[in-house]
């Protein structure tokens, strides 16, 4: 039944594995960074140390972050309003908005530090290799251009497809992230389409060209509970089948929890804790990880359900 | 469809005399030749000092319930009854006087909707008191009692809704639905927008509001929010109402696949992988 999608997973899998092996080809000539043993497959995305500053006011916005992401891994970032998630995947993006910079550490995004990469190569690398979907999926959609050819004009720009084979290719994604009638969706304008259809549409012009990094951010926050634990899903699909590695940002503790294995917890431009997922829902150590904890113990449905017996190492 | 548990009596002995009574609530929308149901047939009441949470996906018909308990939306058929009047047939000057009395109050989702964006946060506040016929001396102090309430300084008795951050005027929209001392407020997702920890600020006054025996309607797509506040549970599912009942018996043991799929689907610090194989298998059940 499902062998479009089948078969546009396994073509972006197959698209991944020859990446990376050109990739292992080029880290050979590089020395392995430091602390990261030889065994461990090498990170898509290193962000070290990364701090972020405003130079409007002259003031350290972020104050550090840092983690690593391999294939088919997944990074949580979670923390208060103006703590600073976004900027940081910004940082990641090369997006930074004006008068931000990085002040501080660095970001390899695929082995290449981004300190040195030029708009062109930032260009190859941003939907190629790295990608985003941010909350408000209308605000990044053309209003008078059909859905499909958005999703076209991506893969025609980005992998260098013909019209026919774009407009087919965008179909197929659209089947990929299960919307349910994907040549009706083509031809739709953003108007006509929900909010949870209208992310859809986003992750898939995202993917379109078969990155390895999709940044997530706040990307199901608007959306109904049952379209968000879809999206959700849907990610952490693309994620297993594909080996798309994923930065998830939530104000939910919860949502990150679900699809990551790893949880950054921020709190005014700081980590205040940081580690595997289930010894910080379990073992948090700092009293504003607890607080989210007992926040949705009192004020969730965690009050209603018993916990999962804890699974010790 | 059912109209869950009777409900509960705040006293020992009689049953207390629900605030809100709906039954067999039809709303249409629509021209008179093309009408679409939004509600087909809805039943619920709510006691005294009772919190309902009423949980749907978007367009299932939560707001227009709302609508229709406060007179906002003409019902087809069914009949509503507030703090024991029937105002099924009660016309615009009608709702109006109750209105103005302050029993029934609302708040919804977007603060600058239940806030005059051209009124100072006390104007806004005096309002409904002075629509009451309260004097000033009076209304004053009562903004600032209530104020008090949300937790909120008198330093911002001044300022324009604009001035506020989010979670600020959401605790001024609920003061302004408080002033009055209603019997009934209905709150149309009114943590929706906000972050966590100004959700459970306005989860906490509602938790107050109740333990002084205001009952409460609250609505939200948010299965996490309606947990953590409601005594009972009501589910819309396209325009019906699926399943009622106690909370923890509904989260629990749900029974309508939706109800199940919400269950599944509302992120929780305990989720397991096995969840996801369910929510696919219920999906396919729903849309079957
Ligand atoms: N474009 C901008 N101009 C000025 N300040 C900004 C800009 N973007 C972010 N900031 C500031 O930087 C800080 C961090 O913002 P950031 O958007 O990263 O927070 P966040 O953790 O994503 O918050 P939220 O959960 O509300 O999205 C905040 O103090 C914010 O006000
Ligand atoms: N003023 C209106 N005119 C015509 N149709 C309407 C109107 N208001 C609502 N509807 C329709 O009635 C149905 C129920 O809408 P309602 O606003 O009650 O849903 P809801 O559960 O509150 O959804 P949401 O979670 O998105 O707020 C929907 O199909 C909606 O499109
Ligand atoms: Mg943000
Ligand atoms: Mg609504």
């Amino acid at each position: 039944m499902t062998t479009l999608s089948e078969k546009i997973l396994t073509e972006a899998e197959s698209e991944i594995e020859s990446e990376a092996e050109s990739q292992a080809e080029i880290e050979e000539s590089t020395e392995p960074g430091p602390g990261h043993p030889a065994e461990q497959p090498s990170p898509v995305l290193a962000v070290r140390d990364v701090r972020i500053s405003d130079r409007a006011g002259d003031r350290e916005i972020v104050h550090g972050v840092s983690f690593t992401l391999t294939p088919g891994s997944a990074v949580g970032i979670v923390g208060e309003s103006g703590s600073g998630k976004t900027l940081t995947c910004r940082a990641a993006l090369g997006i930074l908005p004006a008068h931000f910079e990085i002040t501080g550490g660095s970001v390899e995004i695929d082995g290449n530090d981004i300190a040195g990469l030029s708009p062109t190569r930032w260009t190859d690398l941003r939907g190629a290799t790295i990608s985003a979907v941010f909350q408000d999926p209308a605000s990044y959609l053309n209003p008078s251009i059909r859905v499909g050819a958005q999703i076209a004009e991506v893969l025609r720009v980005k992998k260098g497809l013909k019209r026919r084979a774009a407009h087919r290719r965008a179909i197929e994604l659209l089947r990929v992230v299960h919307l349910r009638d994907p040549e009706l969706v083509h031809a739709q304008y953003p108007h006509e389409l929900s909010g949870g259809m209208l992310q859809r549409v986003l992750i898939a012009v995202a993917i379109a060209a078969g990155p390895r990094i999709l940044i997530a951010d706040e990307a199901t926050t608007a959306l109904d509970v049952t379209v968000q634990a879809e999206i959700l899903d849907l990610l952490a699909d693309l994620r297993e089948r594909t080996g798309l590695a994923l930065v998830v940002v939530s104000h939910d503790l919860a949502v990150v929890a679900q699809l990551c294995d790893e949880v950054l917890v921020m709190r005014r431009g700081e980590v205040v804790e940081q580690g595997p997922t289930r010894d910080v829902l379990h073992h948090p150590r700092h009293e504003y990880t607890r607080l989210l904890i007992a926040e949705h113990e009192q004020y969730g449905l965690e009050k209603f359900l018993a916990p999962a017996p804890e699974e010790d190492a | 469809m059912s109209t869950g548990p009777a409900p509960k009596a705040t006293t020992p002995g009689e049953p207390a005399k629900p605030v809100l009574e709906v039954k067999d609530l039809q709303v249409h929308y629509g021209t008179p030749r093309r009408r679409r149901p939004a509600l087909r047939g809805v039943s619920l009441s709510v006691a005294p000092g009772e919190t309902v949470g009423i949980i749907g996906e978007t367009g299932s018909g939560k707001s227009t319930f709302a609508r229709a308990a406060l007179g906002l939306v003409r019902a087809s058929a069914g009949s509503v009854v507030v703090d024991g009047e029937d105002v099924s047939a009660y016309g615009a000057r009608q709702w109006r006087a109750l209105r103005r009395r302050g029993v029934i109050q609302y708040v919804f989702q977007d603060p600058l909707r239940s806030l005059d964006p051209d009124l100072t946060i006390e104007a806004s506040l005096a309002e409904p008191l002075l629509v009451r016929g309260d004097s000033r001396e009076e209304a004053a102090r009562r903004v600032r009692a209530f104020l008090a309430r949300v937790h909120l300084s008198e330093d911002l008795l001044d300022r324009l809704p604009g001035e506020l951050s989010g979670g600020q005027r959401q605790r001024v929209a609920v003061a302004r639905a408080l002033v009055t001392e209603p019997r009934l407020v209905i709150l149309d997702e009114p943590v929706s927008a906000l972050d966590s920890a100004n959700r459970v600020q306005i989860l906490r006054i509602l938790e107050e509001l109740r333990d002084d025996g205001v009952a409460l309607v609250f609505i939200s797509h948010d299965l996490g929010s309606v947990a953590g506040i409601a005594d009972r549970i009501a589910v819309l599912y396209q325009g019906e109402l699926v399943e009622v009942g106690a909370a923890g018996d509904v989260i629990g043991r749900p029974r309508h696949p939706y109800t199940r799929l919400l269950v599944r689907s509302a992120p929780t610090l305990h989720s397991a992988p096995a969840d996801r194989a369910e929510r696919a298998a219920l999906r396919a059940l729903l849309n079957a």
